[in-house]
């Protein structure tokens, strides 16, 4: 197909709101920061993403305390309360709002998992989503019955069948079982309802399953992974990809390579959406928001952070260094980063032997310390400027097929959406590109995603 | 933070108010609750319902509601699904429906029933401490086990022989044990947890940059038969600080069941038939808990009763035949069944309580006719008597128990 760009028709974007998490984009130390675990936290966010018509709020998990040297990690915020019951109790004071959660595949059990889910599906009304995490580290599996027993290259196959059997499952009622004819006295037409057999590498298991078909028929499915492993995973399973991509080269070439992997599944372009996180920082006019995005930076990235931070590509105790002094001049220790545990970020760094090189030349170049290069290299927001700036800048990006949204991450909990809801949505909605009523009740409305039908996907899986 | 024992349970006095707890399950506890017509079963798998059932709770003044749950199909029979579609089958998980109520009440308890046996408790123990946020103080749970084969075929990684624990025989008897032992080992891991932040852990110190004082997290390192937990939990102190642990015990030859509340609960739910046999059964725990260690800790013990209540006790009777003649059966019980009129209800609790009983767990036998039988009829009446509350007197749960907030077992004594 050649559409030009000309006559092609205006998306309509995605939005949702990303709970601030356990990392130093958020700012814990901001006079305006209040709880990370108080539920009036989660409800101020919640209610703003949906006074604003967001599709759905976002929450991340992560199931042991980060440690770095041998210690809890204490720069960033640290915990977090339960996901599940977080957003169940975020359904009793939202209306419309998708409720996704971040669920480890590797630490949990499909048969729990899909109860889980299928319960908030029935609480709140259709609004439940699911973004399916690996991991393999012993780390985590330590407060586990499982424990660490992962090797890493298993985990996508660990998670491909822990979606598949959760998708039995969810799929194991039809929907109409449940007569409930007070006269007769017939409660289930089907006295099999809920029954399953799974037999796989990962899981064997069979039984019934006890919670009826939810609004949704399955949650919606989200996938983080980028590696080619996860690319294909979200291809071929996923309904949207939370993706890092903010940047609208990087955006185009990502967008481009997952929505070209669907055809071999037989699926639609419009069948899975592309979500990057997004950070965004809002002024009365550009150049100061420029200002309060430099201001904004300098809190997320202290001295003592800065160090933390070039610990995990040196791999190594950087605390004699001095973060307003030049880079270290020793070379990182290479081989399994072990100095930082529970972070998954830390595997993005490949060769460190390169990055470290990389980075002294550019600190050399422009005369910076330890503290600015990380702040240069790490800080950038995605979106900086006046509301029309942004609203402009998202819009852009969004029609040109770099994304179908973003998922936004404030930095300040629970107030930092308040004014992008405030300005930058109406813009939007002026523009005709985002919606300014909910046009449906459930979350696959939200997101425009068909709902699952269970004999066409039965049918599926038994050809 | 000192750890406060105000008027407490090991020897209720006579005259001290009942606690009252209701049991929430399906359209009620009779299996064919459903089909009366102020049943709603085809509300059963909806938000509203259950926020209505516990408004109405609440409306009582009731201390707390548990809320039933498996990880199977209901079924008459121990060891497999019994495969009828003439009762009420499928739930939703009872950790979550409590999430959705706890927002739109204010004082009443919120206690979920968790299986032991075949989940974490990492993840339990923060999802009760989040329940415990979500409510601000209002998170019990009450902690049960299975056996059922069937059962262990959902997860796959145990498998039980069919054997009935309620049988005497070795076998049943190691069986039981495990299990119950296992569910002791649960508790403890999830009360470390809940103790593996101090209070005042999150310092948010701007000077030094520092979020946490990491001194003040634990490592709980627990390390029993089944499963190993390192901690500390990724959830901070939930605001009772230890929210409620429940468990409902049957007499049993080995003596588990007792032993398992004498060990870790706050409440037990206990189904004596009789003042004598209830007398009997609150000896036993408490002879179990003073071999625990635990003789100065708190321990409140409820009976549980299924209720069928009417304004006339031949229209009680009449309401219990008409739907034993519909289940096709008397209704089976472990507990009592009472049937009657909430004054000879009251009169029954009050008798009760003298065999040292601090409250009740009642069952209503349809959910929708014997909850409101309980909160506008059966309250009024223990009221009149001085016998429970005529207002909520607390903001937490353990508060409406009369328990104080427990003092952290790591935080440093001074």
């Amino acid at each position: 197909m050649s559409t030009s760009s000309t006559d092609k028709p205006l998306k309509q974007i995605h939005l949702a709101a990303h709970f601030p998490g356990v990392n130093n984009t958020t700012v814990w130390s901001d006079p305006e920061a209040g709880s990370h675990i108080e539920f009036s936290s989660f409800a101020h966010l919640a209610r703003t993403a949906e006074r604003a018509k967001f599709d759905f709020l976002f929450l991340a998990e992560g199931l042991r305390l980060r440690e770095q040297g041998g210690e809890i990690y204490d720069l960033d915020v640290v915990g977090r309360p339960d996901t599940f019951t977080v957003l169940t109790a975020l359904a009793a004071v939202t209306e419309h709002l998708g409720l996704t959660g971040t669920i480890n595949s590797t630490f949990n059990e499909p048969y729990e998992v899909a109860r889980q889910f299928a319960s908030l599906d029935h609480l709140s009304g259709g609004r439940a989503a699911w973004n399916v995490v690996t991991s393999w580290d012993a780390f985590t599996g330590e407060n586990f019955r499982r424990g660490g027993f992962l090797p890493q290259e298993e985990r996508y196959t660990r998670a491909k069948e822990f979606l598949a059997t959760a998708h039995e499952l969810f799929d194991s009622w039809r929907g109409d079982e449940i007569i409930a004819d007070q006269e007769t006295g017939t409660f289930l037409s089907d006295a099999k309802a809920g029954s399953f057999v799974h037999q796989g590498e990962q899981f064997d298991i069979s039984g019934q399953f006890n919670v009826p078909r939810s609004p949704q028929g399955r949650p919606v499915i989200f996938q983080a992974g980028e590696s080619d492993e996860g690319r294909e995973f979200a291809a071929s399973n996923a309904d949207a990809i939370f993706s890092r991509y903010s940047k609208l080269e990087e955006g185009q070439a990502f967008y481009q390579d997952v929505k070209g992997r669907l055809a071999r599944y037989g699926r639609r372009h419009d069948q899975l959406l592309i979500l990057p996180a997004a950070t965004f920082v809002l002024g009365d006019t550009d150049a100061e928001a420029r200002e309060l995005a430099h201001e904004v930076r300098r809190q997320q990235v202290s001295g003592a952070t800065a160090i933390k931070y070039l610990e995990h590509i040196w791999n190594r105790d950087l605390s004699a260094y001095d973060p307003d002094g030049p880079l270290p001049d020793v070379d990182p220790i290479p081989g399994e980063n072990t100095i930082a545990l529970g972070r998954a970020s830390v595997r993005q760094f490949r060769d460190p032997l390169a990055v470290a090189k990389e980075w002294r030349e550019r600190a050399e170049a422009k005369h910076l310390s330890i503290r600015e290069l990380v702040i240069e290299t790490t800080g950038r927001q995605a979106f900086i400027g006046s509301p029309a700036t942004v609203a402009e800048t998202i819009n852009e990006f969004v029609q040109a097929d770099a994304s179908d949204g973003f998922i936004l991450v404030p930095h300040i909990t629970p107030g930092g959406l308040d004014a992008f809801a405030d300005t930058v949505v109406p813009l939007l909605q002026e523009r005709g590109v985002f919606r300014t009523e909910y046009a449906g009740t459930t979350l696959r409305d939200h997101l425009g995603l068909d709902h699952p039908d269970a004999e066409a996907t039965a049918q599926q899986v038994a050809s | 933070m000192s750890s406060s024992s105000p008027s407490l349970p090991s020897s209720p006095a006579s005259s001290a108010p009942l606690h009252l707890a209701v049991a929430l399950d399906g359209a009620g506890w009779h299996p064919a609750a459903w089909r009366e017509p102020v049943a709603r079963p085809r509300d059963l798998f909806t938000a509203g319902y259950w926020a209505d059932l516990v408004a109405e709770a609440e409306r009582g003044l009731l201390d707390f509601v548990t809320i039933e749950d498996s990880l199977g199909l209901q079924s008459a029979h121990f060891l497999e699904p019994d495969g009828r579609t003439d009762q009420v089958r499928g739930r939703l998980d009872a950790v979550l429906i409590a999430a959705r109520v706890a927002p739109l009440t204010r004082h009443i308890g919120l206690v979920p029933t968790v299986v032991a046996t075949h989940t974490e408790p990492f993840h339990i123990s923060k999802a009760i401490a989040t329940l415990d946020y979500v409510s601000n103080g209002r998170a019990g749970l009450r902690v049960q086990v299975t056996a059922r084969p069937n059962e262990a075929g959902h997860f796959g990684r145990r498998t039980f022989p069919r054997i009935d624990l309620r049988e005497d025989s070795p076998a049943a008897r190691d069986l039981a044990t495990d299990l119950l032992d296992e569910a002791a080992d649960y508790v403890e891991a999830v009360r470390r947890l809940w103790d593996s932040w101090e209070d005042d852990a999150e310092i948010r110190d701007v000077a030094t940059g520092r979020f946490v004082d990491r001194d003040k997290l634990h490592y709980i390192d627990f390390e029993g038969k089944h499963f190993n937990v390192k901690g500390p939990s990724i959830t901070p102190r939930p605001p009772q600080g230890q929210p409620l642990v429940s468990a409902l015990a049957h007499e049993h030859p080995t003596g588990a069941p007792f032993r398992l509340v004498a060990r870790s609960a706050d409440v037990g739910y206990v189904t004596p038939h009789d003042t004598e046999r209830a007398r009997a059964v609150v000896a036993a725990v408490r002879a179990e808990k003073d071999t625990a260690g635990r003789a100065e800790e708190p321990l409140h013990l409820f009976g549980d009763l299924v209720v069928f209540l009417d304004d006339d006790s031949a229209a009680a009777e009449d309401r219990r035949d008409r739907l034993d003649a519909l289940a096709g059966h008397a209704y089976p019980s472990d507990a009592r069944v009472f049937t009657g009129t909430p004054a000879q209800l009251a009169d029954l609790l009050l008798e009760l309580r003298t065999a040292g009983l601090s409250g009740f767990r009642l069952r209503p036998a349809v959910l929708g006719h014997d909850l409101p039988a309980i909160t506008r009829r059966l309250v009024p009446e223990l009221q009149r008597r001085g016998a429970f509350r005529s207002s909520y007197e607390a903001d937490t749960l353990r508060g409406l128990l009369g328990l104080g907030r427990p003092a952290n077992r790591y935080a440093a004594t001074a």
